[in-house]
């Protein structure tokens, strides 16, 4: 439905992205994952029709995007983070003409406002101006305008970035009724738990190359299941991380700039008990000390070495025999 | 009015062949008045930018026609007569760059870059703006004129030549309207669009007749402003509200307002089109 080869874009010096594969079924969800400025949106502009790549080739349902963007579009929906609508229409308002520019008649398209509008929980809304709505519900309408054109293929830029738990949740049940409808979805995200819940398959981008793909279970085994995570203080960071030696099933990450040290687990709760019992007969007391799934920024480190808010080589030292970096 | 909507989301794929989706003729007129439509709402909701922007072509009316104005002599007419028509021109002018603020706020919102993923034609956000930007201009121009006749303004020359001289005045405004396009895409967010709309303007406004005579500026000024569209947009005005010589005047803006949009408009579609 999607199928990517090959692509590349630079913008002068920048290569944005460099020899992009990606191959989407039908009625399938495919996570795009990476930090910022790792290519994600150049990616989604150029199958949103709004960039041409300079090689390779992207298509919709077979469909050329540079060759033939206009059936393109009338295939899209296009929906992401800076919510596009205009403030000062009502969310009905949007939406007809949103419809009317997918080349709806007027009144399929006010119909197909009222369904978006139902569907999304803004009908008591609809006819504010949106200038009144909370980003939340922007977020809602937005998605909604990429609706009305009933699009086989819907390209999601960062969804549910910012938008605060509840929220979200909404946005993933959006998403999760579209996908049993048999919309395919490309779902931009920096957030590994949105993959976990919605894709069937990721692939994770990186300054502009692919680095790794698969289910999210697979990306998240790079990095072991789970993590305990402490923080001690900054004198004993070297002493912790030597008698904790031997914990866990992956190499620890330590961070010197706020005395984190994470260890990947394969069996969380033995492992946790057992670094408290080590820590207690070495008469040591963390700051703070937990479990937690691994995120994006853990699969990212496990990935490249590098934090994903990281620019420079590293601020994370790994420490222990084996080298941090793992294979890409 | 065909469409993808005919394409069930469910229908897997290898079951449909997807049918290339050929823009109507028609889809650059019905796309842009949605999109005119739209920008119209806009201004009618925000009534206190309509409000701001009329103010200031209040206050020049106000400043020239009694401050400035008794230190102001002009062949020929009462200086009132001489100043409205050249108002009724810089006010179209500054009209027109409110076409740059409000496309590069659609860009800097990302409206613009939904439009660009929608099957519509690529000129119509152009041309819808521009159009709702030429009415919101109707209404400021009347505005203006029913403010110069409070101040003593005064049509001389009968009606029609009155409804003329406001038609060329918005013809040139419109086809600025293309060249504030140009520069809103161009520079992407709002305050600075507004300040690059200015720049051209304020020398072309002020070097120009419609305030006072050029024959009291310094040769050199003189030649540049004997030329530009907007002095000859203002003595055209003025002529046709007032009496006297129309046709070189009138040949001339209309020329300019061609030349301009001839450059312009395919200018600022190309650079929508290309982002």
């Amino acid at each position: 439905m999607i199928d990517v080869e090959g692509v590349s874009k630079s913008f002068g010096e920048t290569k944005a992205l460099v020899g992009v594969d990606m191959s989407v079924p039908a009625g399938f969800v495919e996570g795009l994952l990476g930090p910022n400025g790792a290519g994600k949106t150049t990616l989604v502009r150029i199958l949103a029709t709004l960039l041409a790549p300079d090689a390779g080739r992207a298509r919709i349902s077979g469909v050329d995007v540079r060759t033939d963007p206009n059936t393109v579009r009338s295939l899209i929906g296009l929906a992401g983070q800076y919510a596009a609508v205009d403030e000062r229409l009502t969310g009905r308002e949007n939406l007809v003409m949103v419809g009317r520019l997918y080349r709806l008649g007027a009144k399929l398209a006010k119909v197909r406002a009222d369904e978006s509008l139902e569907r999304l929980g803004l009908v008591e809304a609809a006819d504010r101006p949106v200038k009144t709505y909370s980003g939340g519900m922007r977020r809602r309408l937005d998605l909604g305008a990429s609706l009305v054109g009933r699009p086989q293929v819907l390209i999601l830029d960062e969804p549910t970035t910012g938008l605060d738990p509840r929220t979200r949740l909404d946005m993933w049940s959006f998403i999760r009724d579209l996908v049993a409808e048999g919309t395919t979805v490309l779902l931009t995200t920096q957030y590994l738990e949105e993959v976990d819940q919605l894709a069937n398959h990721s692939i994770v981008i990186d300054r502009g190359v692919v680095i790794a793909s698969g289910t999210s279970d697979e990306l998240k085994a790079r990095v072991g299941t789970d993590l305990i995570e402490m923080e001690v203080s900054a004198a004993e960071l070297d002493r912790t991380t030597a008698a904790l030696r031997g914990i866990g099933c992956g190499t620890p990450i330590i961070k010197r700039a706020n005395s984190h040290i994470t260890i990947p687990t394969c069996v969380p709760v033995p492992d946790l008990m057992a670094a408290v019992r080590i820590l207690d007969n070495a008469g040591m007391v963390p700051v703070s000390l937990g479990l937690r799934q691994p995120s994006l920024d853990d699969v990212f480190l496990a990935l490249t070495g590098r934090s994903t808010d990281d620019d420079g080589p590293s601020t994370t030292t790994p420490t222990s025999p084996q080298p941090a970096r793992s294979p890409a | 009015m065909t469409g993808v909507s005919a394409i069930p989301a469910s229908q897997p794929e290898g079951l449909t062949t997807i049918e290339p989706i050929r823009l109507p003729r028609s889809a650059i007129f019905v796309d842009a008045v949605v999109i005119a439509r739209r920008n119209l709402i806009g201004i009618a909701r925000t009534p206190q930018l309509l409000v701001f922007a009329t103010i200031q072509p209040i206050l020049f009316v106000l400043l020239f026609r009694y401050v400035f104005g008794g230190a102001i002599a002009v062949p020929g007419v009462s200086y009132v007569d001489y100043l409205i028509p050249g108002i009724i021109v810089q006010t179209v002018v500054f009209g027109a760059t409110s076409t740059a603020v409000g496309l590069s706020e659609d860009m800097s919102k990302g409206i613009i870059d939904r439009f660009r993923s929608l099957p519509m034609s690529r000129s119509a956000v152009l041309g819808g703006r521009t159009i709702a930007d030429l009415v919101r201009n109707v209404f400021v121009v009347l505005l203006m004129i029913a403010v110069g006749t409070a101040v003593g303004f005064r049509f001389h020359n009968g009606f029609l030549p009155a409804v003329a001289a406001v038609f060329v005045a918005l013809l040139l405004g419109y086809c600025l309207s293309w060249v504030f396009a140009f520069i809103g895409l161009t520079v992407a967010d709002p305050e600075s669009a507004q300040l690059a709309g200015f720049l051209p303007i304020f020398p072309l406004v002020f070097a120009s007749s419609v305030f006072t005579s050029i024959q009291s500026m310094p040769g050199w000024l003189q030649a540049f402003a004997k030329v530009q569209p907007i002095t000859r947009a203002a003595d055209t005005v003025r002529a046709l509200t007032q009496g006297g010589p129309v046709a070189a005047n009138l040949i001339w803006t209309l020329l300019w307002s061609i030349a301009i949009l001839a450059v312009f408009a395919p200018l600022a579609v190309r650079r929508y089109r290309h982002g």
